[in-house]
C-alpha cells in the first residue's frame, strides 16, 4: 500500500496527464479547449474509427455538436472508447465529459449509478439475428427453444435476454462476451445459433460479417431500449447544455434548418427560426445557456440537423439503410419531440 | 592508549539520540506508519467523497439482490433469479474447476515432457525441447486466443458433428458424451467404492509392514485396482444395474441431453495446462538432474531397469527440488484461469465483472476477488507445504 | 637407457584402428540415438510419423499456399467464398498482417509523427545493446543514460506538446509501442521498488517488514487483471475529485506495482544467498545502513540473481498483453482488434493475425531467455568448480 501511494503521489504530484477540475464541467471544458466524449469501442453507425483512424456515427457526431455549441468547432472533441464494464465509472470518475455510448436510459442508471441522461438520441428495442442459410425456417424467436446465444455482458440486454426466455419458458445457453468484438467473431465462427443485442446494433454488426446478406433479424423486440447521451449528477448547467443540443438538433429538422442553408435560413422571416437562430433582437437564449446566442447555427454548420446526422449515420446514406420509424419527428409519426427554444 | 582517550573523549556526542541506531529505527518506523496512515485517510476521504458524489451505495448488501442474468456454465443449481452472491459462487467454483483440470493435466503433461526432454532418444528430446520453447516464450493470453479460435475455426457445426465412440461428439458448441443417470440404490456403488478405498488402504499398510518386516513385496497395486473396481461393481449387481445413459441426441440447435463440455472451458483448460506444462517441464528436468548421478548408477547396480529406477529411485527424491518451484506454477495457473473473462468462459473474474456493471460498487467487488484468490492461493500452498513436508527427505 | 632390441617388443606405433562399425558413423548414431531399444525404436517411428504428418501442413500453410499480397479479404477467400483460391484452399493471409503492418507496430499514432516512435525506438536500441555486450565500455554511463535519461526524452518524443512537436494524446497510441512502453517502465520502475521491498522485508524494523509482507504477498496472491481492475477502477474513486488519470498511466502503475513484488522476491532470493560474513565484514568497517547495502550486499547479490531478474521481465513482457482486458490495445489488443475488420474477415485472418502476434512475442522472450542462459554461464564461472 506504501507504495501504492508513493506511485500515486508521485504521478499527480507530476501532473503527469493528470488533470484537475476546479469548478463546473464547462469551465473545464472550456479551459482545456475541448469537450473529452466517451464513445463505443466499435460499432458502425454509431461509433468506430474509420480506417485513419476518425471516428464516425451517431453518437460521435452527438459529441460534435456539443463541441460545436460550446467552440463553434465540431473537431474540438476527443473520444474515449469505452467498454460496456468501464464506461459508467469513466464519467464517475471525471475521465470523460459525457458519455455518448449508445447507453440505454433506466432508472437505476439514473438514480443508483448517478447518471443524467440528456435525452434520446435513438429509440431503440432489442432484438435477435440468426444466420438464415445455416438455420432455414427460423423466423421467430419464440422458434429459439436450445439455442446458443451470444450476447455482450454487463449489458441491459444480457437481463431482458434472460426475462424473454424465462417468461416464455423457452430453454437456452448464453455465451457471454466482455467486448462486442467478441462477441461478434464468436457469432461469426458459428459458437451461436443467434445474436442479440439492440436492433441497430444487429445492423450494424451484420454489416461486419463475413456474410452478411445470410444473417436476418428475426422480426421479435423484446425490450425498450431508448439510447441516449448522459452526464454526471451536479452539474445542472454542463446537463442543460448537453441537453439544449439534443433539442436544438431536433428543432433544426422540425424547421427545415439543414447545414447547407442554415447561413440563408438566417434572412428568414419566421420569427421562430430567427429566434432559434439567435438572430432575434436582444436574445438572450445562449447566453443564459452559458453559449453565445449563435449557438444553434454552430451546431447544424458542424453536423448538420439530427435527421442529416441520421442519414448520414445509420440511414439511407449509410450501409446500414435503417428506417426512420421510432426516431422519425413527431410531427411524422415518430417519437422525437424537441422542448420548444423560446 | 592515546586513540582509547580519543574515543572515551568524544563519547557524550555519541549519546545524542540521532545517532542511537534504536532512536533512529522507531522514528522511522512511526514517521512510516504516520505517512501510511494519513495516506490511507486521504483515500478514504477521497473514496467516500467520490462515492457520495456519483451516488453509489455501500456495503455488501447488494450481494442479496436478485442477479438477473443467466450463467450458462455451472456446477451448482443457479437461475436469473438467485442473489448475486449465488452468481459470485458459481464464478468461484468454475475457476477452481478449471484451475484443478488445468493443473492435474499440466503436471502430467508437464512430467511426460521433462522426462522426454532427459530422454535417451534425440528426436523425442528435440522435441520436446521444441515445445517447451515455444510455449514458454509466449503470452498464456495468445495461447488462449488460439486455442479458442483455432479450435472454433476448425470444429464443425452440431449439424455435421464429428461423431466419436461412445455416443460421443465433438463440434462448434463442444465435446458432448453420454450423461451417467443413476437409478434407486445407486447408494450401494458410493458405498462399494469407499468400502473399496478402505480396504484397499488397509492392505497397502499391512504389505508396508511385512515388508519392513520380512522383506516380502505384496502387489498392493493391482490388489487395490481389484478392490476399488470389484466392490462397485458388486454395489451395482447388487443394486440391479440402476444405471441408464443419456445419450446426446440431436435437438433443434444443439445436440440436447448428454453431458456438454463447452469450448469456452476446453480453451481454457488446454492452453492453461499446455502452458503451464512447459514450465512444469523445466521444472521436473532440473529436479531429475539434480539428483547425483550415483543414485542412478547405484539403483542401475542393483538391478532395477530404467523406469523402476526413474520410478523407485530417482522421483522420490527429484520431489523434493520439484515442489516447492511447481507449487508456485500451480499458483500461476490458477491465477491465470483468470484471463478466462477474453473468451467469455464464466469464472470468477468475469461474473464479478458482471456484477460491478450493474451495481457500480468497485471496492466491494475488488475486495471479494482479493480474498478469494489470495484464499485460493493460500489454500494452495498450504497443501503443497503439507505435501512437501511428506516428501522431504526424513533423517533418521 | 638400454634400445630394446627384443623382437617382441615393437619399436613403431600401430596406426589407430577405425571405431568399430557399431561404434561410429550414421548407422551408430541412429541405433544409439534413436534406436536403442525397442521401445525407443517404437517412439521414434511414432514422431517420425507425427513430424511427417505436421510439419508439411504447417510448412504448406504458413508458405507454400500463404496469401503474401492483396488488397482486401478477397485475396484470402476460395471461389466459394468469393475469392479465387481453390475449394478447400487453406494458408496463412500474410497480406492481412502487410497491410495492417503500420498499425500493429504504431496503433492510431498520426502517421505523419510516427518518426518520432521510429527515433525513439533507435535510440532505445543505440544504448541498450552497449549495455547488453560485456566487452563494451563506459558501462556506468550507458545505464544511467538508459535508465535515468532515456525515459525523459522517450516521454517527450512520444507525448509532444513542447519545442514544436504536436501533443499526440495515449488514447491514440497502440501495437508493439504500447506493449513495449509498458515493459519498459515497468522493468525501470519495478527494479528499485523491487529491492527496497525486498530490503524492507528482511529489514528488522517490525513495521516496515510487515508492511512489506503484506504488500508482496497480496499482489503475488491475485492474479495481474485483479491488479489492473483494481488500477483502472479504483485509482479514479482513491483521487480527491476531479483529478482523472491517463488510462495508459493508470496500465503502467499496476504493471509496475505487480511485477515489484515479483522483483522483490527475487532480490530476496539474492540477499539470502549473500554470506553472513559480508555483512559483518561491511558493519566492521564500520558503514552505514545504506551504504553497507549499496556498495557490499547489493552488487554481490543482484549479480547473482541477474538469470531472475530477467525471468521477471520475461514474465512481465508477457504480462502487458492483459491489458486488452482493461480495453488498451497492445500488440496482442490491436491483433485482436483487427481481426474485427469487415475488409478483412476471412476463415484464415484470425490464425494468421495471432501467429504473427506470437512469433513477435515469441522473438523477444526467446531472445530475452537465451541472453539471460549466456549471463547465467558468464557469471557462473567464478563460483563452478
Amino acid at each position: 500500500m506504501k507504495n501504492t501511494l508513493k506511485v500515486v503521489l508521485g504521478a499527480a504530484a507530476l501532473g503527469l496527464m493528470a488533470s484537475v477540475a476546479s469548478a463546473g464541467t464547462l469551465e473545464d471544458v472550456k479551459a482545456k479547449g475541448f469537450v473529452q466524449c466517451g464513445v463505443n469501442t466499435a460499432l458502425a453507425g454509431f461509433s468506430a474509427p474509420d480506417d485513419k483512424g476518425n471516428w464516425t456515427g451517431l453518437d460521435v457526431d452527438f459529441c460534435r455538436a456539443v463541441a460545436a455549441a460550446i467552440f463553434g468547432d465540431g473537431n474540438k472533441v476527443k473520444f474515449t472508447p469505452l467498454s460496456a464494464k468501464d464506461r459508467f465509472t469513466a464519467l464517475q470518475s471525471g475521465e470523460v465529459d459525457l458519455l455518448s455510448r449508445n447507453t440505454t436510459w433506466t432508472i437505476q442508471r439514473d438514480t443508483a449509478l448517478g447518471l443524467n441522461f440528456a435525452g434520446v438520441t435513438y429509440y431503440d428495442g432489442q432484438g435477435f439475428m440468426v444466420n438464415a442459410k445455416k438455420l432455414p425456417g427460423v423466423n421467430s424467436a419464440l422458434q429459439l427453444s436450445g439455442a446458443s446465444v451470444c450476447v455482450q455482458s454487463g449489458t441491459t440486454t444480457e437481463l431482458n435476454l434472460a426475462d424473454y426466455f424465462k417468461a416464455n419458458n423457452l430453454e437456452y445457453n448464453p455465451v457471454v462476451f466482455e467486448k462486442v468484438e467478441e462477441a461478434n467473431a464468436a457469432y461469426d465462427s458459428g459458437r451461436c445459433d443467434a445474436y442479440t443485442t439492440d436492433q441497430s446494433g444487429l445492423y450494424a454488426i451484420r454489416l461486419t460479417l463475413a456474410a452478411p446478406d445470410d444473417h436476418v433479424v428475426l422480426p421479435e423486440i423484446i425490450s425498450k431500449e431508448p439510447l441516449g447521451p448522459s452526464v454526471r449528477q451536479g452539474d445542472d448547467k454542463w446537463f442543460d447544455i448537453v441537453k439544449w443540443t439534443y433539442y436544438a438538433l431536433l428543432t433544426a429538422e422540425e424547421l427545415g434548418i439543414t447545414q447547407a442553408n442554415v447561413d440563408e435560413m438566417k434572412n428568414s422571416a419566421s420569427p421562430e427560426i430567427k429566434r432559434v437562430l439567435g438572430v432575434e433582437a436582444e436574445t438572450k437564449i445562449g447566453t443564459d445557456l452559458g453559449l453565445d446566442n449563435d449557438w444553434v447555427v454552430k451546431i447544424v454548420k458542424a453536423t448538420g440537423n439530427y435527421g442529416e446526422i441520421f442519414e448520414r449515420n445509420v440511414g439511407s446514406g449509410s450501409p446500414l439503410k435503417i428506417a426512420r420509424g421510432l426516431n422519425g419527428l413527431w410531427t411524422k409519426g415518430g417519437l422525437q419531440y424537441a422542448m420548444p427554444i423560446r | 592508549m592515546a586513540i582509547q582517550d580519543a574515543v572515551k573523549a568524544s563519547e557524550p556526542a555519541k549519546s545524542s539520540l540521532i545517532y542511537d541506531p534504536r532512536f533512529r529505527s522507531i522514528f522511522f518506523q512511526v514517521l512510516i506508519v504516520g505517512l501510511l496512515v494519513f495516506a490511507i485517510w486521504w483515500i478514504v476521504g477521497n473514496t467516500i467523497e467520490n462515492l457520495r458524489r456519483s451516488n453509489i451505495p455501500t456495503g455488501f448488501e447488494f450481494l442479496r439482490g436478485r442477479a438477473g442474468f443467466d450463467i450458462s456454465d455451472r456446477l451448482i443449481a443457479y437461475s436469473s433469479d438467485s442473489t448475486y452472491g449465488r452468481a459470485i459462487l458459481v464464478g468461484l467454483w468454475n475457476t477452481v474447476l478449471v484451475a484443478v483440470c488445468g493443473i492435474v493435466t499440466a503436471t502430467i503433461i508437464g512430467f511426460m515432457v521433462g522426462i522426454a526432454r532427459l530422454s535417451h532418444n534425440w528426436l523425442i528430446r528435440k522435441i520436446a525441447t521444441v515445445y517447451i520453447e515455444i510455449f514458454r516464450n509466449i503470452p498464456p493470453l495468445l495461447v488462449i486466443f488460439f486455442w479458442y479460435l483455432g479450435v472454433l475455426s476448425i470444429l464443425p457445426a452440431p449439424r455435421d458433428s464429428i461423431v466419436l465412440p461412445f455416443g460421443s461428439y465433438l463440434n462448434s458448441r463442444g465435446f458432448y458424451f453420454p450423461k451417467f443417470v443413476w437409478g434407486e440404490g445407486a447408494w450401494l456403488v458410493v458405498a462399494g467404492l469407499i468400502i473399496g478405498i478402505g480396504l484397499s488402504w488397509f492392505v497397502a499398510r499391512r504389505a508396508r509392514a511385512r515388508q519392513m518386516a520380512t522383506g516380502q513385496q505384496f502387489p498392493v497395486f493391482w490388489t487395490s485396482v481389484a478392490l476399488i473396481i470389484g466392490f462397485p461393481l458388486l454395489g451395482f449387481a447388487v443394486a440391479g444395474f440402476p444405471l441408464t445413459l443419456d445419450f446426446p441426441k440431436a435437438g433443434t440447435f444443439n445436440l440436447t441431453g448428454g453431458f456438454n463440455v463447452k469450448p469456452e472451458f476446453l480453451s481454457l483448460y488446454l492452453a492453461l495446462s499446455f502452458y503451464t506444462a512447459a514450465f512444469i517441464a523445466e521444472i521436473v528436468r532440473a529436479g531429475i538432474l539434480g539428483v547425483s548421478k550415483g543414485q542412478g548408477e547405484a539403483a542401475a547396480s542393483l538391478g532395477l531397469r530404467s523406469g523402476q529406477a526413474l520410478r523407485l529411485v530417482i522421483i522420490p527424491q527429484a520431489m523434493r527440488i520439484i515442489v516447492p518451484p511447481l507449487t508456485s506454477q500451480y499458483l500461476n495457473l490458477t491465477k491465470n484461469s483468470s484471463l478466462a473473462v477474453a473468451i467469455g468462459y464464466p469464472d470468477l473474474y468475469a461474473i464479478g465483472g458482471t456484477i460491478l456493471n450493474q451495481t457500480g460498487q468497485a471496492i466491494e467487488i475488488v475486495a471479494i476477488f482479493m480474498v478469494i484468490y489470495l484464499g485460493i492461493s493460500l489454500l494452495t500452498s498450504g497443501f503443497m507445504n503439507w505435501f512437501n513436508a511428506k516428501m522431504a527427505l526424513k533423517e533418521r | 637407457m638400454q634400445e630394446h632390441d627384443v623382437s617382441w617388443v615393437r619399436t613403431e606405433m600401430v596406426l589407430a584402428e577405425a571405431a568399430p562399425r557399431s561404434q561410429a558413423g550414421f548407422g551408430a548414431w541412429f541405433r544409439k540415438n534413436l534406436f536403442a531399444t525397442p521401445i525407443d525404436a517404437a517412439l521414434t517411428v511414432l514422431a517420425l510419423l507425427a513430424l511427417a504428418w505436421a510439419v508439411p501442413q504447417i510448412l504448406n500453410w504458413a508458405f507454400f499456399s500463404a496469401q503474401w499480397t492483396g488488397a482486401d479479404r478477397s485475396a484470402c477467400l476460395t471461389v466459394a467464398q468469393g475469392g479465387s483460391h481453390p475449394d478447400g484452399w487453406s494458408g496463412a493471409c500474410w497480406a492481412f498482417v502487410s497491410a495492417k503492418f503500420g498499425q500493429f507496430m504504431f496503433g492510431r499514432y498520426p502517421i505523419e509523427e510516427r518518426w518520432r516512435v521510429i527515433l525513439t525506438g533507435i535510440l532505445f536500441v543505440a544504448l541498450l545493446a552497449p549495455l547488453l555486450i560485456p566487452r563494451a565500455p563506459y558501462k556506468g554511463l550507458n545505464a544511467i543514460l538508459f535508465f535515468g535519461l532515456f525515459p525523459f526524452v522517450a516521454f517527450f518524443l512520444l507525448v509532444g506538446g513542447f519545442f514544436g512537436l504536436p501533443y499526440v494524446e495515449t488514447s491514440l497510441w497502440g501495437g508493439l509501442l504500447v506493449t513495449l512502453v509498458l515493459s519498459y517502465v515497468g522493468i525501470v520502475v519495478s527494479l528499485p521498488l523491487g529491492i527496497i521491498l525486498a530490503l524492507g522485508r528482511r529489514s528488522h524494523m517490525p513495521a516496515v517488514k510487515l508492511l512489506s509482507v503484506i504488500f508482496i504477498e497480496t499482489v503475488r496472491g491475485v492474479p495481474l487483471v485483479t491488479v489492473l481492475f483494481m488500477a483502472s477502477f479504483m485509482l479514479p474513486l482513491f483521487a480527491p475529485p476531479g483529478v482523472t488519470f491517463d488510462k495508459l498511466l493508470r496500465a503502467l502503475i499496476g504493471v509496475a506495482l505487480f511485477a515489484s513484488a515479483y522483483m522483490a522476491e527475487v532480490v530476496r532470493g539474492g540477499l539470502q544467498a549473500i554470506p553472513k560474513g559480508q555483512y559483518e565484514g561491511a558493519d566492521s568497517l564500520g558503514l552505514g545502513y545504506w551504504q553497507k547495502m549499496g556498495l557490499i550486499i547489493m552488487p554481490q547479490a543482484l549479480k547473482l540473481v541477474i538469470p531472475g531478474i530477467v525471468n521477471t521481465f520475461i514474465g512481465m513482457f508477457k504480462d502487458t498483453t492483459l491489458v486488452l482486458i482493461i480495453s488498451m490495445f497492445d500488440l496482442l489488443g490491436i491483433v485482436k482488434q483487427n481481426l474485427a475488420d469487415a475488409n478483412w474477415a476471412t476463415p484464415q485472418t484470425a490464425k494468421t493475425g495471432l501467429v504473427f502476434a506470437g512469433f513477435v512475442f515469441w522473438i523477444f522472450c526467446f531472445s530475452m531467455s537465451r541472453y539471460s542462459m549466456y549471463m547465467e554461464r558468464r557469471l557462473d564461472t567464478g563460483l563452478r568448480r
